[in-house]
């Protein structure tokens, strides 16, 4: 099949892009730690949230200096906890979240903390909060009626 | 010239009409949708904004483009393979038509009825009323059996030409019609086996993440089943309408096998952000979604080169002359040109949705659905409108006027205004963090949420434009339907004199389906068998 | 036998280059952002 020589390089640039791209995405994503959310799979009964720890207690624990876990619970149409989360700038949190009902979004604007909570499976993600303010922690997947209201925010000094 | 045949056309009209009356519908959700979001529109107790999107996304994605796409392919196959339906293609024709058409009206009943805010992903546990599962079953094997009518029409050309290529119309909607057939299958699986004994009450829980799967098996090859059409008029009937000649025949059937190998087993990068999945296989899964990518590299310099080509004979000098010499005041061709360059952004956006960890950036904000505004409702849709104005009056039996013509243009510029505004200030309001698929909410007036409102109103704006759009369409095809009678020839393009003939190998079925089936293979085993291995069942929930 | 010329297609070269180098621009932008709120 002939192909023109313009094409064949045009081609060859194309494709060589696209390579660098996924090299630079691969090394990341397996050897700098910037994996996709939820690397380890955990699951849960999801109608057992409330009774299973430790989202029995969901809150803020601190594991080290300047170093958090948030075990969260995403339901329709809020966050447990209910009381916001504060923490020091230049903190890191590991972020421990499940769903008691549906599939819900949880999204940190302003971070790349972007994830889906989905019923039975324990979703993770970390984040280093540099920047003091009050960030705003929403539901981007569409949940029900109350979708639009369901967010809350993370206080940070 | 022969008339396009009378009966056929009876049935192309039928599933144009109804994509139509389709897209008018779900253009008037779409525009209330965006007055909602842009804050000008509070709507009336018992109309829930997710109920309107819901009926927006299957009306426009899954009704209009399904319905279009089949009219256009089987009035292509019936002009190229043997200028006639065989009677048992035209009845399997019907047959999917009825079905489809039993299953849209069900299904949009249930959802204004409120029993299906779902939106058109429908993902478990939101268990919505069994009867909008079994509509969307309907419209899935309706659309089984039109496609069975073009298998069967390609089969038998092949059998009374034995030993020659098979026309390039003929071909790639066969292509089209198996990659349909291929993908539906996960979301059938997902729909007849999961969700609809579950939404009966006959099965208590649901397995979420192999339902997600089973849908976005089907999801990503969704797109491409409305690309492809849409590539086959830039490849078979551009060339004709401009004057020209397909620039190669061998290339654009290669770009097409290369569809069906790489557009199916690249479902997670719909799911990179989600829990239950490896990001081994995730990762695996976006370098075959890279790969899917080449085929528009290689349409993208098959486009420029005919142009180019046209160009060059017609005496245009330099490196951008043939530009000048192009039918611009051509509907025919204006429209889908216009497709041709917004895929440009649409595809380029595409790339970045699908890169990975980068995907965080964009997930579930605004950016996506400005994304699938330019691919689907700018791309496709405009190649779509393009079409009319010679499909309808090739199968009805009348001619084009100037005046429709002019109003063709009108419209194009219109939708193109309308999108620009629309989805430009989607790409920008979704970087900022601004999610989708969310009624009006500034967040109890969150200082992050406050800035996104100026782009929210520029979208209501766009939208609202885009809407006069669609009005402009309908009309356009309305009056199509009582132009003057006259002919008008269905404009098939010829190859380049000097091309050389096409490998056999392409047209080597078994081979090329037998690669696609492995690769699904190969991307979805270890990690189906995993799903059904370690994950957790959860029970149903009516969120709206 | 004569070898056969190939036409010109500069101008479809320089098109796609565009397109090439409007696809590396924009993921260039959206990677930026991301490195940004890491």
């Amino acid at each position: 099949m002939h192909i023109h020589r313009l094409e064949k390089i045009w081609l060859g640039i194309g494709i060589s892009m696209l390579a660098i791209f996924l090299i630079v995405l691969g090394t990341m994503a397996f050897s700098m730690g910037m994996a996709p959310p939820s690397q380890h799979h955990h699951t849960i009964d999801p109608a057992k949230v409330s009774e299973t720890a430790p989202f029995d207690k969901p809150g803020l624990i601190q594991t080290g200096d300047k170093r958090y876990e948030a075990v969260m619970v995403a339901y329709a149409f809020g966050y447990e906890p209910a009381e916001k989360l504060e923490v020091p700038a230049g903190s890191t949190i590991d972020f421990m979240v499940t769903s008691s009902d549906v599939v819900h979004g949880f999204a940190i604007v302003g971070t790349n903390v972007n994830m889906m909570i989905e019923p039975g499976e324990i979703s993770h993600v970390s984040h280093t909060f540099d920047k003091p303010g009050e960030y705003l922690l929403l539901c981007n997947e569409y949940c029900g009626t109350g979708h639009e209201y369901m967010a809350t925010t993370i206080v940070v000094k | 010239m022969k008339p396009f045949d009378r009966k056929d056309g009876k049935l192309v009209l039928a599933h144009l009409l109804f994509a139509f009356a389709a897209l008018l519908i779900g253009g008037i959700a779409g525009a209330l949708q965006g007055m909602v979001r842009g804050g000008t529109l509070t709507l009336p107790a018992n109309i829930a904004y997710y109920e309107l999107l819901t009926a927006h996304g299957v009306l426009m994605a899954l009704i209009f483009t399904t319905y279009f796409i089949i009219g256009f392919l089987y009035s292509g196959v019936s002009h190229t393979l043997g200028g006639q339906l065989l009677p048992a293609a035209r009845k399997l024709g019907w047959y999917g038509y009825l079905l489809m058409s039993v299953g849209t009206v069900i299904g949009v009943v249930v959802i204004l009825l409120g029993k299906a805010s779902v939106l058109y992903t429908f993902y478990a546990p939101m268990k919505a009323s069994p009867w909008f599962y079994i509509a969307l079953a309907l419209v899935v094997v309706g659309s089984w059996l039109s496609g069975y009518g073009v298998f069967y029409q390609y089969r038998k050309w092949k059998k009374g030409h034995a030993g020659k290529l098979s026309p390039l119309f003929g071909y790639m909607s066969v292509v089209t019609m198996l990659l349909w057939q291929v993908a539906t299958i996960g979301v059938a699986i997902e729909v007849v086996v999961q969700l609809i004994p579950w939404s009966f009450g006959w099965v208590d829980r649901v397995n979420v993440v192999l339902s997600r799967t089973l849908f976005w098996y089907f999801g990503h090859p969704l797109v491409y089943f409305w690309l492809l059409p849409a590539y086959i008029c830039w490849y078979v009937i551009i060339p004709k309408i401009i004057g020209g000649r397909i620039f190669s025949d061998a290339l654009a059937r290669l770009s097409f096998m290369l569809f069906l190998l790489f557009s199916i087993p690249v479902g997670f990068h719909h799911q990179l952000m989600e829990p239950g999945i490896s990001p081994f296989w995730k990762f695996t899964q976006v370098v075959l979604t890279f790969m899917v990518i080449v085929p528009s590299l290689m349409t993208a310099f098959s486009m420029f080169a005919t142009f180019e080509m046209l160009g060059r004979s017609k005496g245009a000098k330099g490196l951008f002359g043939w530009l000048k010499v192009l039918p611009w005041k051509d509907v025919r061709f204006f429209a889908p040109f216009m497709g041709m360059l917004i895929f440009i952004p649409a595809g380029a956006g595409g790339i970045i949705n699908a890169s990975d960890q980068m995907n965080a950036v964009v997930h579930n904000t605004l950016w996506v659905t400005g994304h699938f505004h330019l691919t689907v409702a700018t791309s496709v849709a405009l190649t779509f409108f393009g079409i009319v104005y010679w499909l309808i009056p090739a199968v009805t039996g009348r001619v084009l006027t100037p005046a429709m013509n002019r109003r063709g243009i009108v419209q194009t510029i219109v939708w193109c205004v309308g999108m620009f505004l629309m989805s430009g200030s989607m790409h920008t309001v979704g970087l900022m963090g601004a999610p989708r698929r969310t009624a009006y909410t500034t967040y109890n007036d969150h200082p992050d949420a406050v800035l996104w409102m100026p782009y929210e109103t520029a979208m209501a704006i766009g939208g609202i434009i885009l809407f006069a759009g669609v009005l402009l369409i309908v009309w356009n095809v309305v009056s199509l339907l009582r132009a003057p009678k006259g002919e008008t020839e269905y404009p098939i393009g010829e190859p380049a004199d000097k091309a050389e003939p096409t490998p056999r190998f392409l047209e080597r079925w078994g081979m090329w389906l037998g690669i696609a089936v492995a690769l699904i293979l190969f991307a979805y085993t270890i990690p189906l068998i995993d799903m059904l291995n370690n994950t957790v069942t959860s029970p149903g929930y009516v969120t709206w | 036998m004569p070898k056969k010329e190939e036409p010109s297609l500069k101008g479809a070269f320089a098109s796609v280059l565009i397109l090439g180098a409007f696809i590396l621009i924009s993921w260039l932008g959206v990677f930026a952002l991301y490195l940004i709120r890491n």
